[in-house]
């Protein structure tokens, strides 16, 4: 799509208007028999993720086995989505995770900072899906949407799609450098017109990362776009999500704003590295009526 | 757009909430209460009572004593007694410290209230516990801290008070007005008859209990419980000088004939049938939810409610689609539940008033839409509505029905919504839905309404003043206009 045609997208947001909806859907009280099935459910939605500099092969190993046996003490429990590594971990990842059912995602296009040429971008993202991605999490050009060249965000979207083959794109914001909800509306347009499974909101290098209003206001893109079109798009909120609380709102506002089908990992992903502990122990105190310390919790 | 396929969201039962009731063991209900007269709880003359009935699980809850005319002229004496011995003699800021005792034990004992104010009146217990009570409590805080500046407040004058003032409140919101009356007489030294309604006088009777508490002098406050007959004897008491009344635009014509030749003074705040107007430009999405709450926040038993939609018919089709699919996300039952949107109607009569005017859409030739949600057997209930294809000449967007439903009627142009949106004889409240400011100044100087919301609605604090033109009624309660009616300016 050309730019004037990008630039007509535009649709007005009231900031005061969404956080008034973010609270009350805080005052939604998630108990007993509701509480247990919500925290499976966010188990089961986690992308698990380590995106450090300091990543190696035995951190990415050690990583996958938690995903697969996320308390092996509690019975009954899912295993996480997916896990999220750089694409030189993805081998790594692929391997440790065969027959688990769970996906790989893999990072890329000069993430997190999205400054680099295109050329490298692509050739980011096809060692990510040749290495056998399931997923691929891209970031926009933050400064090129910024700037007002939208074409070149949706080209570039359009353009990692297409090197993405099967592999099922995440397109990342970074809304926190987006500074409004009019631009965080804005760009998930942008996004999903240029062929996005996922709209994901944060990288988690930038705070603010997956503020409440932040994914309703793209929950709200997506319920747009299935009305105009019919197509179903992902939502996935990752970084600053580490309490199973938060986790639940965020469930709350998902199947009241998309409804029954978007409840599933197929539509919906939590990217973080915390959270799962954090559910594990609301999980265990569900089952035996006290709280266990930290440490019968594993950290991977 | 290719191919326009009719897609549709699925709100079912995949993840439901379980049960969240709030516990109501802390609230104590006496068997039955007394008449609040001269700092004491007395029984009427005669010991007539009339028993209050819970309007979501037809229990009973108390019984209270029904005021005849000899107790309502106690209550006036007692008024009086304290008006000229006490009260209106007292140093302002002495009774600015009483008036702020009161707010802070409305916050003290604020879970009870919520609790009692839903047993009572079936509003959601999430409405009560954040909206009547904490904004009860406010009102307090903020005509405490008037008390003292009156000069202020009217500068190069002197302000008295009037006299003994004559309150008679609604069922809608039975605390949070009795709160809007009280404060502000207490502030400019007048002592107070008042009277809540027959359906729900629980907690006047626990502020009664609070009042009492918190040791403000005897016969400063009086609460009288009954029906229209009380109220008629309050209104034509020849001892009282100032009748406050919100309620119906029939008892308000009413009340304005009883006093016409007396020197008593009133304010009246009375019915309403706001429009509640979005443009094409308006965020639709924070825009549907404002329609929501303006329609369906306490069952629409709002005076300023939001109940007649004019939507620019460009974005008709957006915005009702968006409506519907709300409508199947808000979860209507039992009050006491903590998630509960949408509670019972508050009385069997209320009840009736609604169903008739459901009744009379239909056959007008409206579209009724209404959400699959199951109701609970026992209580009064009624399911949100909307009523699609309204149009100006329907007696369902003439007429205030004061329920949970809302006409859908669409305009092409700003003169036409202007015209059809003042083109009642109701002028409370409207709201207007636009990103553009110049729109909203436009509107907001040419609708006929007290109160304005410009991208929300039903928004209230003490600060502001509230209060219609025409038929709505006169005067304002709220801020400082709200003590206009409560003094004598010289």
């Amino acid at each position: 799509m050309t730019n004037s045609e990008l630039i007509t997208l535009k649709r007005p947001i009231d900031q005061v208007g969404v956080e008034e909806r973010v609270a009350r859907f805080q005052t939604r009280s998630i108990k007993n028999e509701a509480k247990n099935q919500g925290m499976k459910m966010v188990l089961s939605m986690i992308d698990l993720t380590t995106l450090e500099g300091k990543d190696t092969v035995g951190k990415v190993r050690q990583m996958c086995y938690k995903a697969a046996h996320l308390h092996d003490a509690l019975p009954g429990l899912p295993t996480v989505a997916a896990v999220c590594v750089y694409p030189t971990h993805v081998a790594t990842a692929v391997d440790a995770l065969k027959g688990t059912g769970i996906k790989v995602a893999s990072v890329a296009t000069a993430f997190p900072s999205g400054n680099s040429s295109r050329a490298i971008k692509l050739a980011d993202t096809k060692i990510a899906v040749d290495a056998g991605a399931d997923e691929v999490d891209m970031v926009i050009s933050r400064g090129e949407f910024l700037s007002g060249n939208y074409s070149f965000v949706f080209d570039e979207i359009a353009a990692i799609k297409e090197a993405c083959g099967k592999a099922r794109l995440k397109v990342i914001l970074e809304t926190g450098e987006l500074s409004t909800l009019d631009n965080v509306r804005h760009a998930s347009d942008i996004a999903m017109l240029a062929g996005a499974d996922f709209i994901k909101t944060s990288t988690g290098k930038i705070s603010p990362a997956a503020t409440m209003p932040v994914t309703l206001v793209m929950l709200e893109a997506i319920r747009d776009f299935y009305y105009e079109t019919g197509k179903m798009v992902g939502m996935k909120p990752a970084g600053g999500i580490s309490k199973s609380k938060l986790a639940l709102h965020n469930l709350v506002m998902v199947k009241e704003t998309l409804g029954d089908a978007w409840l599933s990992n197929e539509w919906f992903r939590f990217g973080a590295s915390s959270l799962a502990n954090d559910v594990l122990m609301q999980l265990a105190r569900q089952a035996d009526g006290r709280y266990q310390g930290l440490d019968y919790f594993s950290k991977d | 757009m290719a191919k326009k396929t009719e897609t549709k969201l699925d709100f079912g039962s995949k993840w439901d909430y379980s049960a969240a009731p709030e516990s109501a063991d802390h609230a104590s209900i006496k068997e039955e209460y007394g008449l609040f007269i001269d700092g004491k709880f007395v029984k009427a003359e005669g010991g007539k009572k009339f028993a209050s009935v819970s309007p979501s699980s037809e229990k009973h809850i108390a019984y209270f004593a029904e005021a005849s005319d000899k107790d309502v002229d106690k209550a006036v004496k007692a008024a009086r007694k304290a008006y000229n011995e006490v009260w209106s003699i007292m140093p302002p800021k002495e009774r600015a410290k009483y008036i702020y005792r009161i707010a802070r034990l409305i916050q003290e004992r604020a879970r009870e209230f919520a609790v009692l104010e839903s047993i009572d009146g079936g509003k959601p217990i999430r409405e009560s516990r954040d909206v009547d009570v904490p904004i009860a409590a406010n009102h307090f805080f903020y005509y405490a801290g008037w008390a003292d500046k009156l000069e202020y407040a009217f500068p190069g004058k002197t302000a008295k008070p009037v006299g003994v003032a004559g309150q008679i409140i609604p069922w809608n919101f039975p605390l949070l007005m009795a709160a809007w009356k009280i404060a502000p007489a207490l502030a400019c030294g007048n002592t107070v008859v008042l009277k809540p309604a027959e359906t729900t006088p629980l907690t006047a009777m626990k502020l009664a209990e609070l009042i009492h508490d918190s040791g403000l002098p005897a016969g400063v406050v009086n609460i009288v419980t009954g029906a229209g007959a009380t109220g008629a004897a309050i209104v034509n008491h020849p001892d009282v000088d100032k009748v406050a009344f919100t309620g119906s635009t029939g008892v308000g014509k009413i009340i304005q004939k009883a006093i016409a030749g007396t020197n008593k003074t009133a304010t009246l705040e009375l019915g309403g049938k706001a429009a509640n107007i979005i443009f094409d430009d308006a965020p639709i999405d924070q825009a549907v939810e404002g329609i929501i709450n303006g329609i369906f926040f306490n069952q629409g038993h709002v005076c300023c409610a939001g109940s007649r939609l004019f939507v620019q018919e460009n974005v008709k089709d957006i915005v009702i689609k968006k409506l519907k699919d709300r409508l199947s996300t808000l979860i209507v039952g039992d009050p006491m539940d903590k998630n509960t949107d949408v509670g019972a109607i508050n009385s069997k009569e209320q009840l009736n008033t609604i169903n008739k005017y459901l009744k009379i859409g239909v056959e007008e030739g409206a579209e009724i839409y209404q959400p699959n949600c199951t109701l609970p057997k026992k209580g009064n209930w009624c399911k949100p509505t909307l009523f699609l294809e309204a149009s100006q000449s329907h007696r369902i967007v003439q007429e205030e029905i004061f329920g949970p439903v809302l006409t859908i009627q669409t305009f092409r142009t700003i003169d036409e919504v202007i015209d059809k949106a003042n083109n009642t004889p109701f002028g409370l409240s409207a709201g207007v839905w636009t990103d553009k400011g110049s729109k909203i100044f436009n509107l907001t100087s040419k609708l006929r309404a007290g109160v304005i919301w410009a991208n929300t609605y039903n928004k209230f604090d003490p600060t502001s003043p509230f209060g219609g033109y025409k038929e709505s009624g006169y005067g304002r309660e709220g801020g400082l206009h709200g003590l206009l009616p409560y003094v004598k300016l010289s």
